[in-house]
């Protein structure tokens, strides 16, 4: 495995972006915010931030970054989106506006806003077996007007479900070969496991 | 560490929680970089959802109408709020006056995303603010310095907005309390430990809190900006100025033509830091909404001074 710094970006339209390049900063990742098509070429692989997923995709169209995001990711370039990064990941979505658009990668079906509106957001323990210790030590993840993965493809593999109440059983985390996704912000907790595996894998792959 | 010793997890913690502060103060995370828009129909909610806003505040009228009108201003009607609700996707903010905790109560049962303890409407308490720690919904509040800023979070407010002058169009006096937040911040930075206690007592703040703030360099809640943002460039001035987002109230949906504005604004506030875009986007929009000179207001008519 190379440990030389990959160089991540973070998509920096709107959102918690400051979060994420932290994390990766302390991970030792070299982070960027990138707004522009430019900037699409310059990094190793992207990080898509919780945010408002129709202010992005209306940002992603106006700033002419949708083909190159789209072609980089098509190319295998690793990719993670937590919540709003989530549904921008997806190929289908379920219930959204009829023209909201993703960039997609992952074969999957997303519901926006599946757990309710923000009196429903919750913290809740997930264990989510790809991570380091993700057997023994639950991740405290953090929900926030978030969606889950309804419907998935044959190529995707489940990292973690909710594990009780009336939600117990949705599918709150996917890999699809590069892309990974969750619908909680381990990026507003002080537990990096989740960009340590991400990172982990672009390190794999990027050569 | 043994396999022996491992840790069990806390059962209470262990449990699915709402309406805490790290789901409150993570909401406002997620609309940093974004644009918060005032609307007072369903139709208006759309364009500022087709616009790009993060989030709508749905309100009866806009501080510009409450301010010509005059009168006794009071939370929206519940028949609106749920019109506004169920016509977009993006949160719905919505105000309550401040220290009206049933108002809030009430919001809070129609699901709205965030109560802001507003100013723009008429106070039902002139002493105490409503105590935001008993509720799940989170609130947002206004500010026009740092300590006032501080005794809100206090109070249990999981985002800031500096008050600036609602319905003015004039963006004075955002930029005056955006800069004294920010500056009153750079100072407590500077302060030996030991001057933190006296910093407190000036800040009628809590120390706990200064010192956080005094170590972090910033709030433990998103700072956002409010009260007379009426172009692209106001508010990308703001973000330059340490804004972590933008509300905007009168300036969208008084203006010549509110879909190109917000849409403008939406923009100018990503690229805040770019004044190409910022130039490209403030082209042909038309006119501005007219505004009212802060200055030309009346003493005792600014709202800014609603809040203790």
């Amino acid at each position: 495995m190379s440990e030389s710094p990959v160089r991540i970006g973070v998509l920096a339209l709107q959102g918690d972006v400051r979060e994420h390049l932290r994390v990766l900063g302390e991970l030792g990742a070299v982070a960027v915010g990138v707004r522009r098509p430019a900037e699409v070429e310059s990094i190793d692989a992207l990080i898509i931030p919780g945010g408002e997923s129709t202010t992005m995709d209306k940002l992603v169209r106006a700033f002419d970054l949708q083909e190159p995001l789209r072609k980089r990711l098509a190319g295998g370039m690793p990719a993670y989106g937590s919540c709003a990064g989530m549904i921008m990941l997806a190929d289908r979505l379920a219930d959204a506006r009829p023209d909201q658009e993703t960039l997609g990668g992952l074969d999957i079906t997303v519901r926006r806003n599946a757990f309710g509106r923000q009196v429903d957001s919750f913290e809740h323990d997930l264990h989510m077996p790809a991570l380091r210790d993700g057997v023994r030590d639950p991740l405290r993840a953090v929900f926030i007007r978030a969606p889950w993965v309804e419907d998935l493809g044959p190529q995707v593999e489940v990292l973690a479900r909710v594990e009780e109440g009336e939600a117990a059983g949705r599918v709150v985390a996917v890999r699809q070969g590069n892309i990974v996704a969750t619908s909680f912000h381990p990026e507003v907790t002080r537990d990096a496991r989740v960009h340590e595996y991400f990172v982990g894998l672009v390190r794999r792959v990027v050569p | 560490m043994t396999e022996q010793q491992i840790p069990q997890t806390d059962p209470a913690q262990a449990e699915h929680r709402t309406g805490t502060a790290r789901v409150k103060r993570g909401m406002a995370e997620m609309l940093k970089g974004g644009v918060i828009m005032d609307v007072v129909t369903p139709e208006q909610a759309k364009i500022a959802e087709d616009a790009g806003a993060v989030a709508v505040m749905a309100l009866e009228r806009v501080p510009a109408d409450i301010r010509a009108q005059g009168g006794v201003s009071r939370m929206s009607d519940p028949d609106m709020i749920d019109g506004i609700v169920s016509t977009v996707s993006i949160p719905v903010m919505a105000k309550a006056r401040i220290g009206h905790f049933v108002e809030a109560q009430v919001l809070q049962s129609l699901g709205v995303d965030y109560i802001d303890e507003s100013e723009v409407l008429t106070p039902a308490d002139y002493a105490n603010h409503i105590d935001k720690w008993a509720f799940t919904v989170p609130f947002v509040c206004g500010a026009t310095n740092l300590g006032e800023a501080l005794r809100r979070i206090t109070e249990g407010a999981a985002m800031i907005r500096s008050k600036g002058e609602a319905g003015t169009g004039d963006v004075s006096n955002a930029t005056t309390h955006m800069r004294q937040i920010r500056q009153q911040i750079r100072r407590l930075q500077n302060l030996p430990e030991d001057e933190l206690f006296v910093a407190a007592k000036e800040l009628q703040a809590p120390y706990e809190l200064v010192k956080e703030v005094a170590q972090a360099g910033k709030l433990p809640v998103v700072l956002f900006t409010a009260g007379g943002i009426a172009t692209p460039a106001d508010a990308a001035m703001m973000m330059q100025l340490g804004a972590e987002g933008v509300f905007v109230g009168s300036g969208i949906f008084k203006s010549g033509n509110p879909a190109q504005r917000a849409e403008a604004i939406v923009k100018a506030t990503t690229f805040y830091d770019d004044p190409d875009v910022i130039a490209k986007v403030s082209r042909g929009l038309g006119e501005a909404m007219v505004g009212i000179n802060v200055d030309e207001i009346p003493v005792g008519h600014h709202l800014a001074e609603r809040g203790w």
